[in-house]
C-alpha cells in the first residue's frame, strides 16, 4: 500500500512541477495577445476539461504506442514506446490537467495588466529580466492555485491512467485504480482506507485553495 | 541637452503628427484638452508606443527610419498618472529597482532622493497602504534613481485630491530648481504650469499647435489701451 501511495505522489509531484513550467509561456501568450485566434489555442487547451477521460485515453494512448510518428524520433534512444510507462503516465496528466495550470496562470497574468512590465521597462529591465522579477511574482497567486489544482487534479484521475498506464504495482499503479481492483474483488477495508485517504487530502487541498483565494490581494497599482 | 523629434503616424482612429522640441534644461508643460494625444507623445518618446518619426536626445538617435531604442534601453524616467508601483515590493524594493539596473556611477544618490523628496519615514513600508501622495513621491523617486537622461512625467497629480496636491507640489518646485536634466510635464492645469514650467507647448487632435498664450497688452498704442480699459469697465458696470 505504501508503493501505491509513493506511486501516485511521485506522479503528482512530477506532473506539477513540469506542467508549471510549461503552462507558463503558453499563458503568457493567451495573456497578451489581442488576436481573435488565441482562443482558439485557449480552447484547445481547455478541451481536456470537457473530454471523457476514455477519449482523451485512447488518443494517447495510440500517440505514445510504437508506430506513432511522435514516437518514431525516440526509437533511435531506445525508446519504442511510452504506453505502460511511468514515463507515459506523467505525459498524460499533463495533457489531462493542462486546463487546470494555464486557466489561473493566464488569469492572473491577464489581472495584472500591462501596467507594470511598462514600468519595468522604464526602469531598463529587459523584457526577460522584468518577467522574472515582476510578472512571475505579481502572479503567484495564480501559480499557487495552478500547482494545488493539478497536483489534486492528478491525484484524482483515474479513466486516463487506467487506459495508458496499465496498473503495473510499482510503476504505473495509483490510488484511484488501485481502489477500483480493491472494490472488483470485494477487499472494503483496505478500500475505505484509501479512500478515506484520498477524501482527507482532496479536502486539505480544497480548504488550501480557498485559503488561497481568500487572502486579500496586495494591490497592484 | 536637447531633445527634439516628430511623430506621425496613427493609433486605431487617431492620427498623430507632432513635431517637438523641449527646453534643454528644466521643465517642458505639455498642454491640451484631454484626447488630443499628450500622453501618446510621451509614450512614443519612452518607447512604449510606436509610430513611424524621428526622436534625438543630446545627439542621440532614439528612432529614426532605421532605429528603434526598446524602451529598457533609453534612459528615461516615467511618472505615469497612476503611480503604478510594484505591488510586490517594499518602498525601498520600488526605489532600487530601476537604481539596481543602471552600470556607472550614479549622479542622483538614493539618499539625496530621498531626502528631496522626504522618503525616509516610507522606506520600510508596503506599498499598499501609502497614501495617494505619498505613492506619487515614491513613483518620482523612483524615476530619478533610475538616473534619466529625460524625465517623463504624465499628469502625476491629477488622480489626487486637493489636499495631496498641495502636499506633493512643493517636493515638484524643489525638483525644478535642482534638476539638470530635461523634463516633459503633462498637464492641463494653469496653476501648476504657471509653478513649474519653464517653457509650455501645446496639443490639438495629434499636433503641436501655437502657444495658446494669456492675451496682453504689450506692444498696444496708448489710445488703444484707453479705450479698452474704458469698455472694460463699462462693461463691469452694466452688469
Amino acid at each position: 500500500m505504501g508503493e501505491v501511495v509513493w506511486t501516485t505522489l511521485r506522479l503528482a509531484g512530477l506532473t506539477t512541477a513540469l506542467l508549471l513550467i510549461a503552462a507558463t509561456p503558453i499563458a503568457w501568450w493567451l495573456a497578451n495577445r489581442r488576436a481573435w485566434w488565441k482562443e482558439i489555442v485557449a480552447a484547445v487547451t481547455t478541451l481536456p476539461i470537457i473530454l471523457p477521460p476514455s477519449v482523451l485515453g485512447f488518443y494517447l494512448l495510440v500517440a505514445i504506442a510504437p508506430q506513432s510518428p511522435l514516437m518514431t524520433p525516440l526509437h533511435a534512444f531506445g525508446v519504442r514506446t511510452l504506453a505502460f510507462t511511468f514515463q507515459g503516465l506523467v505525459i498524460g496528466s499533463m495533457v489531462y490537467s493542462l486546463p487546470f495550470a494555464v486557466q489561473p496562470i493566464r488569469a492572473a497574468f491577464e489581472a495584472m495588466g500591462p501596467r507594470p512590465m511598462e514600468v519595468a521597462a522604464t526602469l531598463r529591465a529587459s523584457p526577460l529580466d522584468a518577467f522574472v522579477t515582476v510578472a512571475l511574482p505579481l502572479a503567484r497567486r495564480g501559480f499557487l492555485t495552478a500547482a494545488i489544482l493539478v497536483f489534486a487534479h492528478t491525484v484524482g484521475e483515474f479513466g486516463v491512467v487506467l487506459m495508458i498506464g496499465g496498473s503495473i504495482p510499482g510503476k504505473t499503479e495509483v490510488i484511484s485504480v488501485r481502489i477500483y481492483q480493491l472494490v472488483e474483488s470485494l477487499q472494503y477495508g483496505e478500500a475505505h482506507r484509501l479512500a478515506a485517504g484520498v477524501v482527507a487530502f482532496s479536502f486539505a487541498a480544497l480548504l488550501a485553495l480557498l485559503l488561497v483565494d481568500r487572502r486579500t490581494d496586495e494591490a497592484v497599482r | 541637452m536637447s531633445v527634439e523629434g516628430r511623430f506621425a503616424g496613427r493609433f486605431g482612429g487617431f492620427a498623430v503628427d507632432a513635431a517637438f522640441a523641449l527646453a534643454p534644461k528644466g521643465i517642458t508643460a505639455l498642454s491640451g484638452p484631454s484626447g488630443s494625444g499628450k500622453t501618446t507623445l510621451l509614450r512614443c518618446i519612452a518607447g512604449l508606443a510606436r509610430v513611424s518619426g524621428e526622436l534625438y536626445v543630446g545627439g542621440e538617435v532614439w528612432q529614426d527610419g532605421r532605429t528603434f531604442l526598446a524602451p529598457h534601453r533609453r534612459p528615461v524616467g516615467v511618472v505615469f498618472q497612476e503611480a503604478s508601483l510594484l505591488g510586490h515590493l517594499s518602498v525601498r524594493g520600488n526605489l532600487d529597482y530601476g537604481a539596481r539596473r543602471v552600470k556607472g556611477a550614479p549622479e542622483i544618490g538614493f539618499d539625496d532622493a530621498v531626502d528631496l523628496l522626504g522618503l525616509a519615514p516610507l522606506l520600510g513600508r508596503g506599498v499598499a497602504n501609502l497614501s495617494g501622495g505619498e505613492r506619487q513621491r515614491v513613483a518620482l523617486g523612483r524615476a530619478l534613481l533610475s538616473q534619466p537622461r529625460l524625465l517623463l512625467m504624465d499628469e502625476p497629480l491629477s488622480s489626487l485630491d486637493a489636499g495631496a496636491k498641495a502636499e506633493i507640489l512643493p517636493y515638484l518646485e524643489r525638483l525644478h530648481r535642482s534638476l539638470a536634466i530635461p523634463a516633459l510635464y503633462i498637464s492641463h492645469d494653469a496653476g501648476e504650469i504657471a509653478r513649474l514650467a519653464d517653457k509650455v507647448i501645446y496639443m490639438r487632435e495629434g499636433r503641436i499647435v501655437p502657444g495658446e498664450a494669456e492675451p496682453t497688452l504689450e506692444g498696444v498704442d496708448a489710445a488703444t489701451r484707453d479705450r479698452l480699459a474704458l469698455a472694460a469697465l463699462r462693461a463691469g458696470l452694466s452688469v
